[in-house]
């Protein structure tokens, strides 16, 4: 167990890097094209999470699964984009951590960006945030598990799959 | 198949109704009454208020949204018909709360549980707050009101197998158990009431009080967000609105101008204190936003051989009371349980994990079932429950969850547990990050027994969010008067779900009716004295 003072120099460490986070980053943050929220890193960033997270749920055939993560991008966009300005600039300083290598790497473990990593490391960093004993890295990884979880069964192509039929037709 | 949707001659019938968000010019409404939310609260209060000849102007969040758009599709019902796209969150994201954000409030996307107040609640809150005229017997008649109104009723529909396994686990148990009483006219057992009611079955504020308070001369100005309560001297004068997005920024620039002679707010109990809070309104006490509850909620997850389909048919049909029944108001936490409908993105987003473990389970996603357990917050020292507080003028919860509430939480899972193997599952899980699916209650109860009770390792929800404007007699301890009215502004009322001292341990709307219905009436007898 850590000691209570390594916890707090553990969360200072991580609030100063959060705040420097939010120094920088922003400034060439324009959402992309077809995008409200998302910037072109962040879209890459997404893509590389989304067969992990959804592992086994989308589809085998390549184009097919092309056009699934792109979907699923897609909606992890507009989700956010309904979010209140106050849990985008979080969500946000997420994908800051997850972009900026001093950040990246001792709060990650990830050495590379999610694009050039492995889905296993990609999937060893999602372990290490769900169980984490710090609750800002549980809450991390809830974020993109959950948000990448609705993007895709919100979308009728998942439902095959799990077997539901769809909403009823009214007659 | 046409649908009776009051709204398709809102124009013939020379209905006041104004989107916010679309405005090209500012706008200034006088009135009696400004009317801030459209939910429970106050959909009753506008129709009683209309009614009693007094002019009203309805002000809501969300957009007026009607039965033709509502589609049974959760991706496009939940970010036009709730709070944050259905994902609202307490301050440190331990909790998510599912609160409706359109014309109707909650009564648009609820699941249509109807219960009354418990009367040991009524009895708490009389003799730990003073409140008089609570009594079971003193409200009785409201709920009769309400209860005609709304067409609630026992529902003599045979329960959905989601429920129904609640029902025969409790039976072979030996639990107490009952049937839940709905608010339905027509109801065809679709199962999909979260997504809007596609039939107008659902006897929400949508479909009743708001057309007949339209119909009564009331303004509905939806899609504004009222930011501030302005006063002169120790009376309100005038709230100001702007139109807004689906994600709550300005949409146009435009603001609305409300001015009148008395302001009810019925926001809910997040966006109640909020605005109090927002406004600067007196607060000598610091009460405002103290002492809101949540009804926090945990989940179990069953598979069982044949298919439950929790898609299928009413949701809520069946509960019981037995571990709050069973158990002193003040002693170790009760909870209440009940079956909620199972979809594709609220299943997924609550089942834990990720990759080929969560697949694995939606891949069983016809033959899951649900259990969740609503833990009754408020009626023990150590249960004070949260804190509203602003951030950027915005209200947030801070509902860190202490270890009275999660002790109730590790029983919960175990009775969900037994319920659940009694009725014949295969394996049962908690939902919980820690958690893997267990064959055998008892295999269950030695894993539950081992699972770490902290925040953002439960999957804990909430659709309740009540208190933190208390009603009371003792300003030092509450914020509105037992009449409704604000302790030090004489033309404010509250009148929604937050005026509660603790939460209920039941599903609030009924008991939202049938109190705000004694408020208004009492508040328009008064402003047409």
């Amino acid at each position: 167990m850590p000691t209570r003072r390594q916890f707090i120099q553990v969360g200072l460490a991580g609030a100063a890097l959060l705040a420097t986070a939010r120094l920088i980053d922003r400034s060439e943050a324009a959402p992309a094209p077809n995008h409200r929220f998302l910037d072109a890193t962040g879209i890459v960033t997404i893509a590389a999470l989304v067969p992990v997270v959804l592992d086994g749920a989308l589809p085998e055939e390549p184009e097919a699964r092309a056009r699934a993560i792109r979907e699923v991008v897609e909606a992890f966009d507009r989700a956010v984009s309904g979010l209140s300005a106050g849990v985008q600039r979080e969500v946000d300083q997420l994908f800051s951590v997850l972009r900026i290598a001093p950040m990246r790497i001792p709060l990650t473990g990830l050495w590379a960006p999610l694009e050039e990593s492995t889905p296993e490391e990609i999937a060893a960093f999602l372990r290490r945030w769900r169980t984490s004993r710090f609750e800002i890295q549980r809450a991390g990884y809830q974020a993109l598990s959950q948000l990448t979880q609705a993007a895709w069964y919100g979308n009728s192509d998942s439902w095959t799959a799990i077997g539901y039929p769809g909403p009823p037709r009214l007659s | 198949m046409t649908i009776a949707d009051p709204f398709r001659e809102a124009g013939a019938r020379g209905w006041k109704v104004v989107d916010a968000a679309t405005l090209t010019a500012d706008r200034d409404i006088e009135c009696d009454v400004v009317v801030i939310g459209s939910g429970a609260g106050g959909g009753v209060t506008a129709e009683i208020l209309a009614q009693a000849g007094l002019k009203v102007a309805i002000v809501e969040e969300g957009p007026l949204a009607v039965s033709g758009e509502f589609k049974m599709r959760e991706r496009e019902a939940y970010p036009r018909l709730y709070q944050e796209s259905a994902g609202r969150q307490t301050l440190d994201k331990e909790i998510t709360i599912l609160q409706g954000r359109c014309v109707g409030g909650g009564t648009t996307v609820n699941w249509t549980s109807s219960f009354r107040t418990p009367g040991r609640v009524l009895a708490h809150w009389s003799q730990a707050y003073g409140l008089a005229g609570m009594t079971e017997k003193d409200l009785a008649p409201w709920f009769a009101r309400i209860e005609e109104r709304l067409s609630i009723s026992a529902w003599n529909v045979p329960p959905n197998e989601n429920n129904d396994v609640l029902r025969r686990g409790c039976m072979k148990l030996g639990l107490s158990h009952g049937a839940i009483r709905r608010n339905v006219k027509g109801c065809a057992n679709l199962g999909y009431c979260g997504m809007g009611c596609p039939l107008n079955a659902k006897q929400s504020m949508l479909v009743t009080t708001i057309p007949a308070a339209l119909e009564h001369g009331a303004t509905l100005v939806h899609r504004a967000r009222v930011q501030r309560l302005v006063t002169d001297g120790d009376r309100l004068v005038a709230c100001e609105a702007h139109g807004v997005e689906r994600n709550g920024a300005p949409a146009t620039g435009r603001r609305v101008r409300l001015r009148a002679r008395h302001f009810v707010l019925s926001a809910g109990a997040i966006g109640s204190p909020g605005l109090i809070l927002a406004s600067n309104l007196p607060d000598p006490h610091g009460t405002t936003g103290k002492r809101t509850f949540l009804h926090p909620t945990v989940v179990s997850g069953a598979v069982f051989e044949h298919k439950i389909e929790g898609y299928n048919g009413a949701p809520q049909t069946i509960y019981s009371d037995h571990f709050q029944d069973a158990v002193a108001l003040d002693g170790p936490i009760g909870f209440k349980l009940e079956a909620p409908p199972i979809h594709p993105i609220l299943g997924g987003i609550t089942l834990p994990g990720f990759g080929a473990d969560h697949t694995r389970w939606m891949t069983r996603f016809p033959h899951l079932q649900v259990l969740i357990a609503l833990l009754r917050d408020g009626f023990h020292a150590d249960s004070p429950g949260g804190q509203v507080v602003l951030r950027s003028d915005w209200p947030v919860l801070d509902y860190p969850i202490g270890d009275y509430v999660w002790e109730g939480a590790r029983r919960a899972y175990l009775a969900m547990a037994e319920i659940q193997f009694a009725a014949g599952a295969q394996s049962v899980m908690p939902l919980h990050e820690g958690a893997q699916p267990a064959t055998s209650w008892r295999e269950a109860r030695a894993a539950v027994e081992g699972l770490p009770m902290k925040s953002l390792h439960a999957r804990v929800v909430s659709a309740h969010v009540m208190g933190g404007c208390a009603m009371g007699r003792d300003p030092r301890t509450s914020v509105v008067d037992e009449s409704g009215r604000h302790h030090h502004l004489a033309n404010l009322s509250v009148h929604d779900a937050s005026v509660f001292p603790t939460s209920l341990g039941a599903n609030p709307q009924l008991t939202i009716y049938a109190l705000c219905a004694r408020l208004a009436t009492g508040l328009a007898a008064t402003l047409k004295a």
